[in-house]
């Protein structure tokens, strides 16, 4: 009798692709970041020693972070974070092109990647090759003359609102 | 059931005959399977890779007892225990580096000798298919194994080819951050890497191995003429002791004694190489240690994922993302895009010979200008060359459309 060989046959087929996806959805799960690299720690870093023209890079979960105290003439942007009035310019140090970290030229005041050519300003807007978008903004909080990398503050939300971080 | 001789001694050949059928598979896959007198040395290079796979294998082990696959001891272990202090050490790690680059070399070979005898189509489709898989399986244990070390050019190429998955414009992070298991490459990546190295990727291969000899025991292998043999005539001329007159000869002993030879020549190569020339495969930024927070100043891939790597670079990113995808499934493709009945070598195809030869040019040209720091002239002529390769697929549709049947 066909349908009940039918039967059979779709009943074992079922439950074995239900394992099978239940082994797919395991082996997923392995492959996860771990709750421990996943809830790696807050970065804080004081601003007040900073100085101007000098690119100060930190670590924060296993990515540089560009921290750069802009000089009068360089041009405000709405991406700088404004602490007193300092005007910092601070975004993950990664080139958005590929992942390279671009290297901080002081003299012609810009960023660039060795890769591939990129360039970004002061401002880490990409002015040159081939980097499709600005350097991205980390999730940030002010508090008094530090910075927390990790936290979202009130101004990296309003930043975000205005699609500014990335 | 079968007739068992009860007098057989013991794994003796009738004993294992008429539990195994012995003699039938020897005669399958050995005594009687025929292979085209009319064939060159290029011929044997199946052989060579299937050797110089073995020498990564048993090389692959020993380095394998005292590899650490953990960011903090990984760089230590490969070059200072094996290195200085595993006797032979050295041995197998330059074997083992020599033999991975060489791979490519013989397959980048082989698969052009495909291309200019016109082996991939009319019933071969299978044998191109399942070669264009392995191409694949071993790209991505090189790959796999690069990481490894844990160098700089390690890290630095393990950061920018799994950003590769990002997608450009779509920014798939979470996906990039899934394979890393990490926001940068860590101690989960090098371990997926490691296992996949080791373990998965070998077993495919050797799988994919198996299937690539599979696929050409029916259609066999094509000779230097594109010369359609008919095999049970030749095979019968062959039997009957007519050896001259017949057109083919066994795979063995005949075709492996030459194949032997070839292998002989290569070695004499590979050893040289091995023990007076091994630094062509060790990159020199890759003896400094991994740094996340350090990019070195030029990141390029082995020399044989240059050509692939160039068609990425000139472009802007999500073109050049599509280029490189183009670039990687174009080769698979070509049993198809080739619409001309002519299985003949590329001299006797008209512009077909052209064809090849710009494409030889080109992908030395993508492979030269890979290397070369992406500045000023370079950067025209790799977006000229990369445009070059990705025209040739369109132009050989036209080419062999053209072309007057032979």
């Amino acid at each position: 009798m066909s349908s009940r060989r039918d039967f059979m046959g779709m009943a074992l087929g079922g439950f074995t692709a239900l394992g099978g996806i239940a082994a797919l959805y395991a082996m997923k799960r392995s492959w996860d970041p771990l709750p421990s690299v996943a809830a790696a720690g807050f970065t804080t870093v004081d601003l007040s020693v900073a100085k101007e023209n000098v690119l100060n890079v930190q670590k924060w979960r296993g990515k540089p972070i560009f921290i750069l105290k802009k000089t009068s003439d360089m041009q405000a942007d709405d991406r700088d974070v404004v602490v007193g009035r300092a005007r910092y310019h601070v975004s993950i140090g990664l080139c958005t092109h590929l992942g390279c970290i671009p290297a901080y030229l002081p003299a012609e005041k810009l960023f660039r990647c060795a890769c591939h050519g990129g360039e970004f300003d002061t401002s880490g807007r990409e002015t040159f090759g081939p980097p499709p978008s600005p350097l991205v903004i980390p999730p940030f909080k002010i508090d008094g003359n530090k910075i927390v990398l990790g936290e979202e503050g009130p101004e990296y939300l309003k930043m975000k609102e205005a699609g500014l971080t990335a | 059931m079968a007739h068992f001789d009860e007098n057989a001694k013991p794994f003796s050949n009738r004993w294992l005959d008429d539990r195994l059928a012995i003699n039938t598979v020897k005669k399958v896959l050995s005594t009687e399977y025929w292979i085209p007198k009319n064939i060159n040395f290029l011929w044997a290079m199946g052989m060579v890779l299937a050797a110089t796979f073995g020498l990564l294998v048993v090389s692959g082990i020993f380095l394998l007892m005292y590899y650490k696959p953990d960011i903090n001891m990984a760089f230590d272990s490969v070059n200072y225990t094996i290195m200085t202090e595993v006797g032979y050490g050295w041995l197998w790690r330059h074997i083992h580096g020599v033999a991975a680059s060489l791979v490519f070399l013989i397959i980048y070979i082989h698969m052009l000798t495909g291309i200019y005898y016109s082996s991939y189509k009319r019933g071969r489709e299978m044998i191109w298919l399942s070669g264009m898989l392995l191409f694949i399986a071993f790209s991505a244990e090189a790959f796999s194994g690069y990481m490894l070390p844990w160098g700089q050019m390690s890290y630095w190429a393990g950061m920018v080819i799994t950003n590769l998955f990002e997608a450009g414009s779509l920014e798939l992070t979470g996906l990039v951050e899934w394979i890393r298991g990490d926001y940068v490459p860590g101690d989960a990546f090098l371990l997926r890497f490691f296992t996949l190295h080791v373990l998965l990727i070998p077993l495919v291969i050797m799988g994919l191995i198996v299937f690539h000899f599979a696929t050409l025991r029916i259609p066999h292998v094509n000779n230097q003429d594109g010369e359609d043999i008919d095999f049970d005539e030749a095979a019968r001329l062959y039997k009957e002791g007519n050896k001259k007159e017949s057109k083919v000869i066994p795979f063995n002993p005949v075709f492996l004694s030459k194949d032997v030879f070839v292998l002989g020549i290569y070695f004499i190569l590979f050893f040289y190489l091995v023990f007076y020339h091994f630094d062509f495969a060790m990159d020199p930024v890759n003896f400094d240690p991994a740094d996340g927070l350090k990019t070195p100043p030029h990141i390029y891939p082995e020399w044989y994922f240059l050509w692939s790597y160039e068609i990425l670079r000139p472009f802007p990113k999500d073109p050049g993302l599509i280029a490189f995808g183009i670039a990687q499934i174009a080769f698979f493709l070509l049993p198809w895009i080739d619409r001309s009945p002519n299985v003949a070598p590329a001299h006797k195809r008209g512009l077909f010979f052209w064809w090849f030869w710009i494409l030889v040019l080109d992908m030395i040209a993508l492979t030269v200008l890979g290397k070369l720091p992406p500045e000023g002239i370079y950067n025209t002529l790799g977006t000229i060359s990369a445009i070059i390769f990705l025209l040739l697929g369109p132009a050989l549709i036209l080419i062999t459309k053209l072309e007057k049947k032979l």
